[in-house]
């Protein structure tokens, strides 16, 4: 039983991680129609921005809130830079943009930190903090820190003038423009806080998976997983489908090794975890394109 | 009056297709000209081009002012508002957030308020309405949501795109209505492109008569409306 509780635990601080990069690639598919394949080497390059902070000497918070900030800006000049002049391109343009961007952030990385493998810290004091036998204190601090960041994103997009004009431009842009909302600057802004949210859950993982250019590579599978689970139309739903996967995968190994315990047979075990989540992600795609939460969208053509 | 838009040897593309090529007219301060025509004439075009939501070429004086080549989000700051043709509803936020977005561009919160106010005593309807999804709304609802939202601008010229399309002729008659209000309460100009031209002539000033991208004829409305060869040869009724 403990193991089980174990198991959900660590699935839900997988999960909130998985939530985070789900919803910076929401962010960006709703206003833009594309995946951001780079989403994940964006966060890992944040990562960095965090870890060299730290190594020059700043205090894990201090270098947290400007690693977050420094993606923000980073996302901006990306979608100003390097996007900018292709709003009216192809769709595959784009996706090879996209994953040259994913190419070019990763040896970026390589060349400037090199491919060893680094330790990250965690912020979150070992004792008192977390539920012994249940929750380490880091798992429940990723789940708090993610808590917080998508808590205050919700208030940003929901009440804030600039978040209903964020929402609007990536409703019906032609709309927006004729209300006077400037909608190329809101593109760039959904790609800064993409990028900001993006750099939160590398930073909070990195303690887990350890820092290397290719951290963020699993995870940004996980996380398309479950924004498909979730609605890849749908910010919330997006949110909670990366805490499902995050618990569905922990939940499948759970019952592998407790079948292969019981009866010797070795089915499906933490080896499998990222094919479970390839399997989502077909499934979903086959079964209910829309996901569990998204709208089904009828395009006139 | 003076004329607060003004539009001379005003051209149209979309891509490489021309579709206005010589469109010229006068919108006096407080006043509301209609555009006419059949259909393809240049109407929606001709609304299109004022915003810039097209390649422009000639002169668009609004207020003294050349706006040709501006962006649309910067015209709009000079409080054109446009209605355009199918409402332009945001369909995934409330009612209320349709209203607000179009505020977005204003600083005087209390002014705000106060209008939106008035847009319910214009529109009771869509004060019942308030939080639901503007998606769900009827036909004439999203229509009167459009012109809300576009006295929410606190225009001083508005351009309508059809406002009669696809609705029921009493709802019809209820918007042309509460038009006439606002451009008397809000003392805002209007110009307004409509199928229908019989309403349209009856509640604007003036009138111009496109046909193929071109202005082919033009007078007060009044005259238009009773000329038999203008309506047999443009208006066809």
């Amino acid at each position: 039983m403990e193991q089980f509780l174990q198991q959900i635990a660590s699935g839900l601080a997988n999960g909130a991680i998985y939530a985070c990069v789900a919803l910076a690639l929401v962010m960006i598919y709703v206003s833009t129609d594309h995946i951001n394949f780079a989403q994940g080497e964006m966060a890992m390059f944040s990562t960095y921005f965090a870890w060299q902070l730290m190594d020059w000497g700043a205090n894990y918070w201090v270098a947290f809130v400007a690693a977050v900030l420094l993606s923000f800006v980073m996302g901006v000049v990306v979608e100003r830079v390097i996007l900018r002049p292709l709003h009216n391109a192809p769709v595959l343009s784009i996706v090879v943009v996209f994953i040259g961007l994913l190419a070019i952030f990763n040896s970026t990385a390589g060349s400037i930190w090199s491919y060893l493998i680094k330790e990250f810290p965690s912020p979150f004091p070992k004792s008192s903090f977390g539920i012994a036998g249940v929750i380490g204190p880091h798992q429940l601090g990723v789940v708090m820190v993610t808590m917080v960041v998508l808590g205050l994103l919700f208030l940003f997009f929901r009440y804030t003038p600039l978040g209903l004009a964020m929402r609007a431009a990536a409703q019906n842009p032609q709309m927006a423009r004729l209300v006077g909302v400037r909608v190329d600057w809101m593109l760039a802004l959904g790609w800064g806080l993409a990028s900001a949210v993006g750099a939160v859950a590398g930073i909070m993982v990195a303690h887990i998976v350890y820092l290397d250019p290719n951290m963020m590579a699993g995870i940004l599978l996980y996380a398309f997983a479950g924004a498909l689970v979730g609605g890849i139309s749908n910010p919330g739903g997006a949110v909670l489908g990366g805490f499902i996967v995050g618990v569905l995968e922990n939940m499948v190994a759970f019952a592998g090794n407790q079948i292969e315990k019981a009866t010797g047979v070795y089915i499906i075990g933490n080896g499998e975890k990222l094919t479970v989540a390839l399997i989502i992600v077909i499934f979903v795609l086959t079964v209910k394109p829309a996901g569990l939460f998204g709208r089904v969208v009828v395009k006139r053509v | 009056m003076t004329a607060l838009l003004e539009v001379k040897g005003l051209k149209a593309f979309y891509g490489q297709t021309q579709a206005l090529y010589d469109i010229g007219f006068e919108i006096a301060s407080g006043g509301i000209t209609t555009l006419l025509g059949a259909n393809g004439a240049g109407k929606t075009t001709t609304l299109r081009a004022i915003c810039n939501m097209l390649r422009t070429e000639g002169t668009i004086r609004f207020d003294g002012q050349d706006i040709v080549g501006k962006a649309t989000e910067e015209i709009v700051r000079l409080r054109i508002a446009h209605v355009p043709e199918g409402r332009g509803t945001f369909t995934t936020l409330t009612v209320e957030e349709n209203l607000r977005i179009a505020a977005y561009t204003r600083r005087d919160k209390a002014a705000v308020r106060a209008d939106l106010e008035r847009v319910f005593v214009y529109f009771p309807r869509l004060k019942e309405r308030l939080q639901q999804q503007a998606g769900t709304l009827s036909g004439g609802e999203q229509q009167m949501l459009a012109i809300a939202r576009a006295v929410m601008l606190k225009p001083r010229l508005m351009l309508f795109d059809e406002p009669s399309f696809g609705l029921a002729p009493l709802i019809v008659v209820e918007i042309f209505r509460i038009m006439r209000r606002i451009n008397e309460e809000e003392k805002v100009s209007m110009l307004l492109v409509e199928q229908n031209a019989a309403l349209a002539l009856d509640l604007a000033d003036t009138a111009y008569v496109l046909e193929t991208g071109r202005v082919v004829m033009s007078g007060p409305a009044s005259v238009v409306k009773n000329d038999e060869n203008i309506r047999k040869s443009y208006l066809g009724y």
